[in-house]
């Protein structure tokens, strides 16, 4: 277990180092000098080279590079070129807005999705199980943005529940503050309970073909103590992975989302740099989606072991 | 050459009779021959001209002079969705065809040959899996600029680990097989005996995970032009159209209602039909539905 336990860790680690240059080449191809557009059009080419000096941007590739990575690991991620603040403050407002968000959905998601899932396995083939399996096709298939739209048409614009968009911020108060990731939330959250209710389902019916749940029956226990402690149990691997896959998805998706309910949340943050060459906020942001995404994946190979002891003697 | 298919006792009649009583794959073939009808017959003919601007005409809810009302330029919702049919079938087809071409072969050489390089390729598929795609998709049409096919690139890059995730793992439940023993006994090289006895194999899963990934193209593409980074304006498209209705939502909510569904229909009957073929051709799979 230590050993395969340090195999991953060393190989989450090598992820890291890689997505790291990746990230650093690809936006040293993009067009643009950061310093040019902060001074503006009018500015020297003296003014533009002294600055260039300043940011530090005329030293070789690798120290760049070097420098920027030991930054990354002491949290000192540099200053916005167009913020002028440094980009850890940046990204801890943001993450304030954008971590609830994805927390919420993926909760929602996983609350509607397992219910569901076992509702279906346990009336396969039945009517039940065919309406909500056929919803979860619709769910599928439906962009969040879209869904996020309608929500807003109903809830905000009809009924007038809850706020179209914006962000009171967490000082207004919990409630006014969660009431608008409400919306936010749901849209991120039905796509991808669809897809979980989907493997839900699948993983259950392929466990409950099996031969020891034929003898947790027939040795008397009720068929709903069979399904939740014997089946569920055993259907928790596939189940996991895709939480894993989805946290991934969801934080790509907080991106559309983001922009739909102008939320000042990371991805906007993400998307507003990209758009505003803002290069050392995309480089930030874009390694800590893929550092939370590495970890997060490295967290569900880990927590297979705790969810099924035969796997804990292995490797 | 003989090929080695997963269920030679049936007869191509026997499977489409079978295909023809499959209502997942019925409802998903019919959906998606729509769809592409819709597309290709916009080359030549749309209720309304969609480059012309009526503003006399602007923001009209659906009669029965425009089914689905008209846009803020007076354009007609429903022929901007059958030209918008194009570009996201076009994107979303193109792309999946870059994921197969490049993937495809790349799974299958991992494979074949297994050891440091099947080992090499994996992890460079895991990376590529440590970036939400759609992050990327973002970062790569900002580079290079918005656009059709910017798009298609930053779409077909992570279709790539995809299809060889998919190639590899077929392939490898292949290589074990006696066909194969005879094949390699008969002289035959890797190459060879991936061309003429692997890939025959795999295509189903090929083609069921090629019509997964188009529908996820479609839904990318919605999302890509949403944001003002694919197809640019005046070339109409869907996830556009979402965009340009969000701020017109209370007085023109059809603007956002049809284009949405035209995704939404799309997309459902993209994965009806992957759902149909996998149900169809692979027994076990049956099984657990």
């Amino acid at each position: 277990m230590t050993t395969y336990l340090l195999k991953r860790l060393a190989i989450a680690f090598a992820t890291l180092v890689l997505a790291s240059i990746v990230v650093f080449a690809v936006l040293e191809i993009l067009p643009g000098d950061p310093a040019r557009l902060m001074l503006g059009m009018n500015a020297s080419t003296d003014q533009v080279e002294l600055l260039r000096n300043q940011m530090g941007l005329n030293a070789p590739l690798v120290l760049r590079y070097l420098h920027w990575a030991g930054g990354l690991l002491s949290l000192d991620f540099g200053r916005s070129y167009t913020y002028s603040v440094p980009v850890i403050d940046l990204v801890r407002e943001r993450l304030a807005v954008s971590l609830p968000l994805a927390l919420i959905a993926l909760a929602l998601s996983t609350v509607i999705a397992i219910p569901v899932g076992l509702f279906s396995a346990s009336r396969r083939g039945r009517a039940g199980d065919t309406i909500s399996m056929g919803a979860a096709q619709l769910g599928v298939a439906v962009p969040n943005f879209w869904f996020a739209l309608m929500l807003i048409y109903v809830f905000a614009v009809w009924l007038r529940l809850v706020p179209a968009g914006g962000f009171p911020g967490w000082g207004a108060g919990a409630w006014p503050a969660l009431k608008s990731l409400l919306l936010p939330a749901v849209a991120l959250a039905l796509p991808q309970a669809a897809i979980l209710a989907r493997v839900t389902r699948s993983a259950l019916i392929e466990v409950l073909n099996e031969d020891y749940i034929r003898t947790a029956r027939a040795k008397g226990l009720p068929y709903r103590a069979v399904l939740w402690r014997h089946a569920l149990r055993n259907a928790m691997i596939p189940v996991l992975t895709i939480l894993g896959l989805q946290f991934a998805f969801l934080l790509a998706g907080t991106i559309i989302i983001e922009n739909v309910f102008y939320l000042p949340g990371l991805g906007r943050l993400v998307f507003q740099a990209i758009t505003q060459r803002d290069l050392i906020v995309v480089e930030s942001v874009v390694m800590l989606l893929v550092a939370a995404v590495i970890a997060v994946n490295l967290l569900v190979d880990l927590s297979y072991a705790a969810v099924d002891p035969r796997l804990r003697g292995r490797r | 050459m003989t090929l080695h298919l997963e269920i030679p006792e049936e007869t191509f009649a026997a499977i489409l009779a079978k295909a023809f009583r499959n209502t997942a794959f019925v409802t998903g073939f019919v959906i998606t021959l729509l769809i592409l009808a819709m597309a290709l017959a916009s080359y030549v003919w749309t209720p309304y001209d969609v480059t012309k601007l009526v503003i006399s005409d602007k923001t009209q809810g659906p009669t029965l002079a425009h089914w689905f009302g008209t846009d803020h330029f007076g354009r007609d919702i429903l022929s901007m969705i059958m030209v918008g049919a194009r570009n996201s079938i076009a994107v979303a087809l193109v792309a999946v065809g870059i994921g197969m071409g490049v993937g495809v072969p790349l799974g299958a050489f991992a494979a074949a040959r297994g050891g440091l390089v099947d080992e090499a390729l994996m992890r460079i598929n895991d990376l590529v899996f440590a970036f939400p795609a759609l992050l990327s998709a973002i970062m790569i049409t900002a580079i290079f600029g918005p656009g059709a096919i910017n798009a298609i690139i930053a779409i077909g890059i992570f279709n790539i680990p995809v299809f060889a995730r998919v190639a590899r793992a077929g392939a490898l439940a292949i290589w074990p097989r006696e066909f194969i023993l005879a094949a390699r006994a008969a002289g035959k090289g890797k190459t060879q005996i991936t061309i003429e006895h692997v890939l025959p194999n795999i295509a189903t899963l090929l083609l069921v995970q090629g019509t997964i990934q188009f529908a996820l193209g479609i839904l990318a593409e919605a999302g890509l032009s949403y944001l003002g980074l694919g197809a640019q304006p005046p070339m109409p498209s869907w996830g556009r159209m979402l965009f340009d209705a969000q701020t017109r939502m209370t007085v023109a909510p059809w603007m956002a209602i049809f284009p949405g569904m035209a995704i939404v229909i799309t997309v459902l009957g993209l994965n009806l039909l992957g759902d149909g073929i996998a149900d169809i051709l692979d027994p076990k799979s049956r099984r657990q539905r």
